[in-house]
């Protein structure tokens, strides 16, 4: 039954033996991971997301436990893209990884600069394009809250980069229509979009009667969030059912990704649960299968979206 | 390159004893051959509560001692205070409860191959992992003297048998409730101009560790402290326990405290910009 069961997936022309995939952000490069599991034995790594110059982050404390959740509040600390590639995108592709490649950029500008050093780079599956990082010093900087800016970014990278790699513009969850966002990075180019970035949150220390992050707002994930994740993901793939989604925000268990691929995601990725427990991935990556092959899917890509079935028939 | 503990492993431990001593808990953990890669400064990531629970995080915990004797085998010692929710969960779990444990994770306390005056100083339970140091040093010929320090006596953790393994052993409370009134770092500058101190150990409050480093500043002790950044995964993933430290070139990174630490060197930590911004870009 295992054998002939389909748990490949594809995200535009990209194809992944199976949809679990690490979060940026939640597994630094990959290199602590493979300490845990060969990292070939998952969909596909979804690097932290890289800048174009090495970059400190904000001082800590960065993080705070919040019920099922926490506040992440990093600054997207990294080593700048021209050491990143230099060392980490090489190690990984040697392990075997399918690696997507994410970046930031504090400009437009930068976004495509960032697209320029990649465009060359062998063996990457993806490109994800953050436009959505709540955790930087201008809100302003969250070009996902801005349709236009939007757009912009992605039609820069896409204008960079050609038409070989797939972009992958990921979406922040805190905006009025996230629809309205998603086509419209559609429109400029994008091939599929990841949803959701965390949310910005805030913690007060009781203590010391101040905001408990340096940053003072951080972005929430885990468990919490993953009504969210769910609601997102099912209003863009309503709205843009051929427009690949991966999936994130909260996934702790196969039933949980499950819910996700319901909802419309083509690869899930797992982030805070990786922070409790460095076997996540594959224990999430088992039970999904496992969860599949009992609800008689014969294919992974069967399930993608399947709660949408005879929403024409039910609105009528 | 930093990179996380070669040996650390994600295992199921079980709990042989949890006894209360103080105002701590110590467990005793059955971890088997995992006992053989630990070293004094190690530590391991425990998950907490079950799967109803609303504990996302595993929590760090520096490892006590270990013993490859006894009845169970490898045996791992912490010494637990029950401060928040996922300690005070950990002190209430008793004997025959699995637990999922990640370790060894990060880096030791270098140990000197040569014969030296070694201080030992610990801040309340951060005393805890400087027994186990002890026993090393003094079997590599080193003399080991101790400080310990705390606001009040129930806040000391310093065993009976810990206090063999040390040649001398000086405690320090705030309130005077027992040793002498006063502060670990008091009499530190006298030991040092007395040429009585090669090496400083130290495990504590983050205010204490750069306490010790100012007064170490401009001598030749050197000065190995075990530092302590709120952590959420231990393995090196999540970035939150980040310390800025400087590098050779004098250069300040970010580094992570699980992988580049918990023991650093104090005189590469840049004490006064912990918890502050420094050149958004460098």
């Amino acid at each position: 039954m295992t054998n002939s069961f389909d748990f490949s997936t594809t995200l535009s022309n990209a194809w992944f033996p199976t949809p679990i995939f690490t979060a940026s952000g939640c597994a630094s490069s990959g290199r602590e991971l493979s300490q845990f599991f060969p990292l070939k034995n998952i969909g596909a790594v979804v690097t932290k997301s890289v800048m174009l110059k090495a970059r400190h982050g904000r001082p800590t404390p960065r993080m705070a436990e919040t019920p099922s959740g926490m506040l992440n509040s990093i600054g997207l600390q990294g080593p700048g893209i021209d050491a990143f590639l230099t060392k980490d995108v090489p190690w990984l592709v040697e392990a075997g990884a399918r690696v997507i490649v994410s970046i930031a950029g504090e400009t437009i500008d930068e976004y495509a600069s960032l697209a320029r050093r990649i465009r060359s780079v062998p063996g990457l599956s993806a490109i994800e394009v953050n436009i959505s990082c709540p955790n930087v010093e201008n809100r302003g900087l969250v070009f996902a809250c801005d349709p236009e800016a939007s757009r912009a970014v992605i039609d820069g990278v896409r204008k960079t980069l050609g038409g070989e790699l797939p972009i992958i513009a990921k979406l922040s969850p805190d905006v009025t229509d996230i629809v309205a966002i998603a086509r419209g990075v559609i429109e400029a180019g994008a091939d599929g979009v990841a949803l959701i970035n965390t949310l910005l949150g805030m913690v007060i220390n009781t203590e010391t009667m101040r905001p408990h992050l340096a940053g003072k707002t951080g972005g929430l994930s885990g468990p919490a969030i993953r009504p969210v994740a769910v609601r997102a993901i099912y209003q863009v793939h309503q709205a843009l059912p051929k427009v690949p989604i991966l999936g994130m925000g909260g996934v702790r268990s196969g039933r949980d990704a499950f819910e996700l691929v319901l909802a419309g995601a083509s690869g899930i990725s797992v982030g805070t649960a990786t922070f409790g427990n460095p076997t996540a991935l594959i224990d999430i990556q088992k039970q999904l299968q496992e969860l599949l092959i009992t609800k008689g899917f014969s294919s992974f890509r069967d399930a993608v979206g399947f709660a949408h079935r005879n929403d024409d028939v039910d609105g009528a | 390159m930093s990179e996380i503990n070669r040996q650390a492993q994600q295992l199921s431990a079980t709990i042989l004893s949890n006894k209360r001593i103080g105002q701590y808990h110590q467990i005793l953990l059955n971890v088997g051959e995992m006992v053989r890669h630990c070293r004094p400064g190690n530590f391991v990531a425990i998950s907490i509560g079950d799967e109803s629970s609303a504990l996302v995080l595993r929590r760090a915990f520096a490892i006590s001692r270990v013993s490859d004797r006894g009845e169970y085998g490898g045996t791992l010692e912490l010494i637990v205070a029950p401060h928040g929710a996922g300690s005070r969960w950990l002190c209430s779990q008793g004997e025959n409860v699995e637990l999922d444990v990640v370790g060894p994770l990060g880096k030791a306390f270098g140990i000197p191959t040569t014969p030296v005056q070694a201080m030992l100083i610990g801040g309340a339970y951060g005393s805890a992992p400087l027994f186990g140091l002890a026993e090393v040093l003094k079997a590599r010929g080193c003399r080991v003297d101790m400080i310990l320090g705390a606001s009040t006596s129930s806040q000391v953790y310093a065993p009976l048998e810990g206090k063999r393994s040390v040649n001398s052993l000086k405690i320090y409370t705030e309130d005077g409730s027992t040793g002498t009134t006063g502060i670990v770092t008091d009499p530190l500058r006298e030991l040092i101009e007395a040429g009585q101190i090669d090496v400083i150990y130290s495990c504590g409050s983050m205010g204490m560790l750069a306490a010790i480093q100012k007064i170490v500043e401009g001598t030749d002790v050197v000065h190995q402290a075990s530092v302590e950044e709120a952590m959420a995964c231990g393995i090196g993933v999540c970035m939150t326990c980040v310390l800025p430290v400087a590098a050779e070139d004098g250069s300040v990174s970010m580094l992570r405290s699980c992988i580049d630490g918990p023991v650093m060197d104090g005189a590469r930590v840049k004490w006064d910009l912990v918890g502050e911004v420094f050149g958004a870009t460098s």
